[in-house]
């Protein structure tokens, strides 16, 4: 069944049943984040299905990149954020004293808005997080860029040119390339932001479409500007406004039924 | 063609601001042009005169010997002269090598405390100590180098001379540490945050960032500070006159004395009969020095350029 959408074009065709049954990955209870004085997340709570896509939308400057850089927390290298509230995953606290950081980005991996390859060979990108993590082998090192240029459906195009430079390859393979990246640390959450929006539509739906695949083995959680991109890809969508979650459910009824009146507004575009 | 359309503007105060910094930048390379010419033509002088081989060395009977022996000096003062540029040539690689060694490690080091450690607050004030230090003279460089700093390196090295070319490069080497520090850490800070924060989310410890990322992007810059510090220390005159005794030797030892090329010519040019082979030879170490620094600088520039391309994202 593929619904119309207020926002306009389709739902994804998933299987959403299935996600329901799923168990909580992520879990925010009470958030509040701080840039110095400036107050910039106001008392998230919201839990993030395992194995799903959860998409944020809102206008810039709502607070969703903001949050979702409180889930690895990639807030730590900017002076005077701070943090108020509990952010757990797989019921630890990742804000507790002795988290060890590297360890949970390993968990948490990140596709930045901008990609950005390294400026070295594509193999050395792939291989950047597991030498990081001591990996030395080169026959193993080989297996797992292999298997994760597979997953992020780039091997094909790239198989032959692993040691040239990666940025020779075009937009799209470079942001392809970053989830690579991403996915041969084994992670098992991936953050993604706005991970399109500096691509052409053809390597945009090549993202998209890499989003499904992955959607069956990680818990993913975007950030977009685009309104049928959030439709399309995810399981459930958080709107954010003005550094507060105004509404959080299955896409399906964001999209089709929203409870709040601002919600519906952004979706259909009469704001933002 | 009365029409409106055809009538130009006319903005006189525009017109004169443009061809007045025309002029003034057609008038600093032709400035440059002029002293390369006028360089080369007084340098090539010198064969009037003298040979190529003079400027290697000369056969000269040896009274010890009593044989012609074959002496590679430059004694431009003498019954027979000698003008092989060999010792001054040799005098100021001793001095530049350790010089930018003793500066690149130093620089790079504190390029990445400063691009990438320090604090805000640390940074804000170590860059203005580091611009002091570009401005000492270095004329009070070298007073101090040969007053205290050669008579501590004689007693902790037990050198045979108190003035030689390390005292020299340890001078030349704070000449050109500014220099050194200020283009590697301008490299560091052009390499994006995206990079940085692609290999933090990767789960890397900000030593693992400095060195698997931000080092290898910043590379060719960080080389092209190195060459330009080279050159720079090469062209050093007024430390290494005084610092390094000034003895024309060809010599691979650290602890003798030596004569660069620059300190030859800032000695000698002064005191020489203007248009004599001496005057003429002085020229042609002048070229082989400015052969010397431009190739490095040219050289440097194709570095950074290339870092540029790079970088482009």
């Amino acid at each position: 069944m593929i619904a119309r959408t207020l926002a306009g074009g389709a739902l994804a065709d998933l299987d959403r049943d299935d996600v329901a049954q799923n168990p909580v990955k992520i879990s925010v209870h009470d958030l509040n984040m701080y840039y110095g004085n400036v107050r910039a997340l106001h008392g998230i709570t919201m839990d993030i299905k395992e194995r799903a896509v959860t998409a944020l939308i809102g206008p810039s400057g709502c607070g969703k990149s903001t949050f979702l850089r409180t889930l690895n927390r990639m807030n730590d290298t900017i002076p005077g954020a701070r943090i108020e509230g509990i952010v757990t995953i797989d019921g630890v606290n990742i804000y507790a004293p002795d988290v060890n950081v590297a360890a949970l980005r390993r968990m948490v991996g990140m596709v930045f808005q901008k990609q950005n390859p390294f400026p070295k060979s594509v193999f050395d990108n792939v291989a950047y997080g597991p030498r990081l993590h001591g990996i030395t082998d080169r026959a193993f090192l080989e297996h797992r860029v292999e298997e994760s240029l597979k997953k992020s459906a780039l091997w094909d195009e790239v198989k032959d040119r692993l040691h040239t430079s990666a940025m020779q390859l075009s937009g799209g393979q470079q942001q392809r390339l970053c989830i690579a990246r991403v996915l041969a640390v084994n992670p098992e959450i991936i953050l993604m932001d706005e991970p399109a929006s500096a691509l052409d539509p053809l390597s945009t739906a090549k993202i998209e479409e890499l989003i499904h695949q992955l959607r069956k083995h990680y818990t993913i959680v975007i950030v977009t500007h685009n309104m049928q991109q959030a439709a399309r890809v995810s399981d459930y969508t958080a709107y954010f406004y003005m550094g507060s979650l105004v509404e959080f459910g299955e896409t399906k009824g964001i999209f089709t039924n929203p409870e709040k009146k601002e919600t519906e507004d952004y979706i259909t575009g009469r704001f933002g | 063609m009365d029409h409106k359309l055809f009538k130009k503007d006319v903005h006189w105060g525009e017109w004169l601001i443009q061809k007045a910094l025309l002029l003034a930048g057609i008038s600093s390379i032709l400035i440059i042009a002029l002293i390369f010419i006028f360089l080369f033509r007084e340098a090539v002088r010198f064969f009037h005169t003298g040979t190529p081989m003079d400027l290697i060395g000369k056969w000269v009977y040896d009274d010890w010997e009593e044989r012609n022996v074959f002496t590679m000096m430059w004694q431009s003062i003498s019954e027979v002269p000698k003008y092989s540029l060999i010792p001054l040539i040799c005098g100021s690689f001793l001095v530049a090598f350790p010089a930018t060694l003793i500066s690149a490690v130093l620089g790079i080091g504190c390029a990445v405390y400063l691009s990438e450690i320090a604090p805000y607050k640390v940074r804000e004030t170590l860059k203005p100590a580091l611009e002091l230090l570009a401005g000492i003279p270095s004329v009070v460089i070298g007073f101090v180098m040969l007053a205290f700093i050669a008579t501590f390196v004689q007693d902790l090295f037990h050198t045979k001379f108190r003035l030689n070319a390390f005292v020299g490069s340890l001078g030349v080497s704070l000449a050109v540490l500014p220099i050194m520090i200020t283009i590697s850490e301008d490299a560091m800070r052009a390499v994006p945050k995206e990079l940085r924060d692609a290999s933090y989310a990767l789960g890397a410890s900000k030593w693992q960032t400095i060195f698997g990322t931000v080092l290898p992007a910043a590379v060719s810059g960080i080389s092209a500070a190195v060459i330009l510090g080279f050159g720079r220390a090469l062209g050093e005159t007024m430390i290494v006159l005084m610092a390094t005794g000034n003895a024309a030797l060809v010599t691979g030892n650290i602890f003798s004395s030596v004569r660069t090329m620059t300190a030859n010519i800032a000695a000698e040019l002064g005191s020489v009969a203007q248009g004599s082979e001496h005057y003429y030879a002085l020229f042609l170490v002048g070229a082989v020095l400015f052969t010397f620094t431009f190739v490095l600088n040219l050289f440097s520039e194709i570095v950074l350029s290339k870092m540029r391309q790079k970088l482009r994202m």
